[in-house]
């Protein structure tokens, strides 16, 4: 039984099955970063993958886009407790990217123009679950919400989905990335409220 | 500094004391038995729960830090939010709720110890510490200058806070006295509406020119901790890369949407 604060009674009371525990309707959108938004030009924008064997697979922003944009309507969560539910993105898909990419790896670690790092299972990447995302509400991405291009991994809490990606490296082992060095959930199942270790 | 680790955790806090910080924020002074003592910087979640088991929870900076029991909050009321104005408004002494916490162990800050600028570490000197604050998002760095104030810590550090008002500036008093009481700290002001009797400064949106003359420069390599609202940090943060300052000794906190 939890604790019972004298005299709370609550006003977000429309609650909803789509947001998670613990979690509440964000009407804006929050910026949280550790750092200064990094400033990337989509002409010196560059993403790679690479494998645990050191084989390196390149795209420019044109070859991003090439392989193949799509809409994405998702609810997205963030450790923080907001939620913003039907969410709208245009990205691509990593399956896309992976199509080249020959790996044995379980995880990945994304890294980010300035220097962010965040772990994730390769499995929970795949099968449509995540997408370089380019677009936000019909707008290209805002620097400070991680445009040019972010990662998008709605199912975990969303300091898994990377800011300013610049790419991912593949590891046999998993090892913490930035936030989960200083504290937060080495996983991140919002359903699961994986906020903290 | 070498120092375990504490575990965050759910903890029962009691207040046992309110009283107003600024028009729109109050101070809480909460005592929590199992608290296992902060650094400087860090936050918390506070989850309030009503009688039929609704639960609300949000973020708070803590302003104050160290191994006691007794954790300050300065929390500023949120128009139409939901447990802001019950925290700012309704919460009396003796009332209790949980803390989960000390989280964040990015956004934050040692003092020296002494005794450690002999070691290897610190062979090269302490960097100083530049601090940067919009309105409420003083509050962690508060407890900042307060554990270096404590610590003794000769360490050069130095703080700019902007606010609306005169009457907007939280811990006003434990700033000016932290100031008064050490060399080693400097405190200055920028006011966006309006000024103190006899300001000889700009009145208005903070500018670039204002953080160039009163931060400590670019060439002295600081720490920066930067917190406020999202547009108050994305224009310091950025002006300060175009001074010159390494993004990577830039440390952000933001508050609020776009």
């Amino acid at each position: 039984m939890s604790f019972i604060t004298r005299g709370f009674t609550g006003r977000g009371r429309e609650r909803d099955d789509r947001l998670p525990p613990g979690q509440t309707l964000a009407r804006d959108f929050p910026v949280l970063s550790a750092g200064p938004t990094p400033e990337v030009d989509t002409d010196e924008w560059e993403f790679t993958i690479r494998t645990e064997s050191g084989v390196e697979h390149r795209w420019d922003w044109q070859a991003l886009l090439d392989a193949g944009v799509e809409d994405v309507e998702t609810d997205i969560h963030c450790v923080t407790h907001w939620s913003k539910l039907g969410t709208s993105w245009r990205g691509v898909p990593l399956d896309a990217l992976f199509e080249e990419v020959e790996t044995d790896a379980g995880y990945v670690m994304a890294h980010s123009y300035g220097g962010y790092t965040t772990n994730l299972p390769l499995e929970e990447v795949l099968d449509g679950q995540a997408w370089i995302a380019i677009d936000y509400d019909g707008e290209p991405l805002d620097p400070e919400h991680g445009g040019p291009a972010r990662l998008l991994v709605p199912k975990l809490y969303f300091w898994k989905s990377a800011k300013w990606v610049r790419g991912l490296v593949l590891m046999e082992d998993d090892q913490p990335g930035f936030w989960e060095q200083y504290g937060y959930h080495n996983h991140g199942d919002p359903w699961r409220e994986e906020r903290y270790w | 500094m070498i120092a375990a680790v504490p575990r965050s955790g759910w903890h029962v806090a009691a207040v046992v004391e309110a009283s107003p910080e600024t028009p729109s924020a109050r101070r809480l002074v909460l005592d929590v038995p199992t608290w296992p003592g902060n650094a400087a910087g860090q936050h918390l979640d506070v989850r309030l729960t009503a009688a039929d088991g609704y639960t609300a929870t949000r973020s708070y900076s803590i302003a104050s830090s160290g191994p006691g029991t007794r954790v300050v909050l300065a929390i500023d009321r949120l128009p139409g939010g939901e447990v802001s104005p019950f925290l700012v408004d309704e919460v009396r002494t003796g009332d209790e709720f949980e803390v989960h916490g000390p989280l964040g162990r990015f956004f934050v800050w040692h003092p020296v110890e002494p005794g450690e600028r002999l070691t290897d570490a610190a062979a090269d000197g302490p960097r100083p510490v530049q601090l940067i604050a919009g309105g409420s998002g003083v509050v962690p760095l508060v407890a900042i200058a307060s554990a270096h104030g404590a610590a003794h810590d000769p360490t050069q550090m130095r703080m700019l806070v902007s606010v609306r008002t005169p009457e907007d500036a939280f811990f006003a008093a434990e700033l000016a006295e932290l100031a008064r009481a050490s060399d080693a700290f400097a405190l200055d002001h920028a006011y966006t509406r309006r000024a103190p009797d006899g300001w000889t400064g700009h009145v208005g949106r903070l500018t670039r020119d204002e953080v160039e003359r009163s931060v400590v420069p670019a060439a002295d390599a600081p720490l920066v901790y930067v917190c406020g609202s999202t547009g108050f940090v994305e224009r310091v943060a950025s002006w300060l890369i175009e001074l010159g300052h390494d993004p990577r000794a830039i440390r952000t906190e933001r508050f609020g949407g776009t």
